[in-house]
This record gives C-alpha cells, structure tokens and sequence, in this order.
C-alpha cells in the first residue's frame, strides 16, 4: 500500500485543464470511457500525459510489475502526467471503469 | 419582498441549467443524442478460445440446472440464477449451503456476456473463471472441484454430450466452465419497449417515461453509471451505503476510488429483482431513486463524485420509475432441462 502511494506520488503529477503537454511526453484522452489508443510506445524516461475529457470522473493505474502506479480520482476536465522510466510494458486500465485498456509498450 | 424575487430568480437559473444541460457537461442536452447512445448491439461478444454452438449451450444449460455441481448434490446455479426471478432469486441477499445467509445479494447473470469483470466486486476476469467460483465456494455450492469430475464422469449420459460440445476435451473444470459460459452469453434481454422508441416508435413508452429518459440523463445523472444499451459502465462505485465490506477494495487496496466499490447492475429488467444495491437494502425501484436523492448515506474518502445529493419533485420521481419500467422486455419463458 505505501509502496502504490509512494510511486504514484512521484510518478503522477495533476495538471489543470488546458496545461500544456511537456515536450518529451505523448497525450491519451479519456473519452466515452475509453482511451485514446488501445497501444502506445515510448521511450524509458518519457512522460505520458493522462487527459480526462468525459464528463464523469476516472481512476487511471497499472498494477503491471514495470512502471506500476496509480493516479488518484480525476474529475472531469483534468489532466495528470506519468512518467514511466523503466523499459517493458505497462497494463494500464481505469479502476473505475475496468473497460478502459492501454498498453503503454516502453522500449529504447 | 425584493429580496425573495432575487431569489426565485436565482433559482429558476439554476434550475434551467439543471434541466436543460448535462450533468457535469456544458453541452446542452439534446434527447435524440442522448437515445443513440442507448442502441441494441448487433451481435454478442464472446472469447475466441470458446465459441457457442447448439451442443455448448445445451451442455452448459444442462449443468447450470444440475444441483449435482454442488457438494450437497441440492444446489444448482439456478437456485440462486433463477429466470423466475430475472436470473437473481428476489432476496435481500443470497442463501448457500446449509441455507446460510450469504454476505451480498445475488446478482442477476442477464447480458453478463456484454460483461468484463465478475462478481461485485470484479474478482473473476471471464465468465468463464467465475463460473467455478461459487460451485467450489464453502459457503455456496460447498463442492471442490476434483469431486465435481468425478460426479459427472460417473454420469453415463454426460460423456457424450460433452465429447459433443467439445470434440477431443475431457470432462474437466475447464471444459465445465466453458459449458456453463456458453449458456450463461445466451441469457439476454429480448427488445423492451424502450428499445422500440429508440428505433423511432414514438408510441412505445408513455410522456411520462419519456420525460423519465430525460430526467435520468440529465439531472439526475443515472447514465453517469447506468450508461449504454445495458444500462451499466460495468465499473465499480462507492454510493455511499453504509457497509464495513470494501467490495472492489479488497482486490485494488492502493486505489482509494474503489474502496467500498461494487459492480453497477445492469437495469434491463430491474423492476423484475427487488430488493435492490449489492445489500438488498432497497426495496423498490421508488426507494432506489429516494437513495440517490439523497446523495447516500456515507459520506467517505471513496464516495464516488457523481454521487451528490439533487431534488425530484413526486411527478419526477414517477417519471424516473416509468421509465426504468420501460427497460422491461416480455422475455420467452425458459424451458427446464431434462438432466442425464
């Protein structure tokens, strides 16, 4: 549990609606409950972010054993970045709305 | 006296806004919009490794009915998933072995095929590995599943129904839960009249069911769960009941959101499985809408945001029922198989 909180801490950083995209990072959309893309791939150390456009509120996470976190509640509007450092892949699902599926694929 | 004016104005503002715009959305809300989003799909779903045919839905009809699946040799799937009572059993909450209250109610297993995860609270990721779940569970079937086999290998007219449904596979708990998935991915709502208003019959549901559609898409927010042709997200919401059982939590301890989180249930068919919430707390559909006026009992860390507390006049409140009612379909009675 404090191992989730602790990564989530510093992996997830909220951002208010309208941020900006930081340059070295790509940009997934959360709309009609569903992500943007089903499949995405970066580099390690990129930053992914996370763009609640629904009216209704999400709770994107990965409990994948590479670049696991969590992003707490994101009401409608906001957007949150994840780094994802390490190289493999990342199952990253909604807690909410476990319909939600992102392969986030982390290679060099 | 001015005073009060000011404030009736503010109040037919904020009522205006409530009315005609979406919950949580600056989009004004726009009815034949709103209807689209509720269309029956055209096919239903299932896994690629389990694909129906005649022989697999009769095998796993067969098993759901056979209380043989159980440790007591009494207890069948439908004794709890009874089609009598829209596939749920009409109680508060379920009865296993030894006629044991269980801890939730029993959920309906109608369109389960549109699902994604199983149980209240999500634990199975297929409906084929939550069909095993309750026959080997101690508190409901109480039956492992090594004695299972053994019990149907020993049924003589089982061997070729299953060599039948799957050429080549031994009777197992894998091919067993295949079987009953099939059947279950066949139990589907047949066209409500909602269904035919949404296909441009405008004389399928009454004026006051209509104005419930624009009720629960708008203030009071229903589709924000109980969103798509089946009236549901298939996503996990605390509602605010007052419960020391976390549901979702148990499986996701780091997600704050789903902590006292359960399944939404489909609507289709709901007026037909009072008592109603994963505790059977409510009793009637008016009650459920009480509930939601109310914004829950609890107010925790969990309680999801679209839970908030709104007014319905008692003409709304009708409005709202009439028109859950309308999700209700004249379903083809089920017939009982005749077990080997």
């Amino acid at each position: 549990m404090r191992y989730y909180t602790l990564l989530a801490f510093l992996a997830a950083t909220s951002l208010s609606a309208g941020d900006d995209v930081p340059g070295d990072s790509q940009k997934i959309i959360q709309k009609n409950r569903e992500f943007s893309e089903t499949e995405i791939t970066i580099k390690p150390g990129e930053k992914v972010v996370f763009k609640n456009t629904d009216d209704v509120t999400h709770n994107v996470f990965s409990n994948s054993k590479v670049n696991p976190f969590t992003i707490k509640i994101q009401a409608p509007g906001s957007s949150s970045v994840v780094a994802f450092p390490d190289e493999g892949v990342t199952d990253v699902r909604c807690a909410i709305h476990p319909k939600m599926k992102l392969k986030v694929i982390v290679k060099k | 006296m001015r005073n009060r004016f000011y404030r009736l104005g503010l109040l037919g503002i904020v009522t205006a806004t409530f009315v005609f715009r979406v919950a949580g959305d600056d989009k004004p809300y726009d009815r034949q919009e709103a209807l689209a989003k509720y269309r029956r799909p055209a096919s239903v779903p299932c896994p690629e490794d389990n694909r129906p045919s005649a022989a697999r839905v009769d095998l796993g009809k067969r098993l759901f009915f056979d209380p043989r699946l159980s440790g007591p040799n009494s207890i069948s799937c439908a004794s709890c998933h009874n089609p009598a009572f829209s596939w749920g059993d009409g109680l508060p909450k379920g009865v296993g072995f030894g006629s044991k209250e269980l801890g939730r109610r029993t959920p309906t297993i109608l369109n389960v095929a549109f699902g994604e995860l199983m149980f209240w609270d999500g634990r199975a990721a297929s409906l084929e590995e939550q069909a095993l779940g309750p026959i080997q569970s101690p508190g409901e079937m109480n039956q492992p599943l090594e004695g299972m086999v053994t019990k149907l290998q020993n049924i003589p007219g089982y061997q070729p129904l299953f060599e039948k449904a799957y050429p080549g596979e031994p009777i197992a708990p894998a091919t067993i839960a295949k079987a009953i998935a099939t059947f279950e991915r066949t139990v589907i709502s047949e066209k409500a009249p909602f269904d035919d208003w949404v296909t441009g019959n405008e004389s399928a549901i009454s004026a006051s069911a209509k104005r419930g559609f624009d009720l629960f898409n708008t203030k009071a927010n229903c589709a924000a769960c109980h969103t798509g042709w089946n009236f549901t997200d298939d996503g996990f919401h605390d509602i605010g009941l007052v419960s020391t059982d976390i549901g979702r939590g148990k499986h996701l301890p780091q997600v704050e959101a789903v902590q006292f989180a359960f399944k939404t249930p489909t609507l289709r068919n709901a007026d037909r499985r009072a008592p109603y919430m994963h505790d059977g707390s409510e009793k009637s559909l008016e009650e459920v809408v009480d509930y939601y006026t109310r914004g829950g009992t609890t107010k925790r860390p969990s309680l999801a945001q679209e839970i908030k507390p709104f007014v319905l006049t008692s003409g709304e409140k009708d409005d709202l029922c009439n028109f859950i009612r309308t999700l209700t379909s004249n379903d083809q009675p089920v017939s009982i198989p005749t077990l080997p």
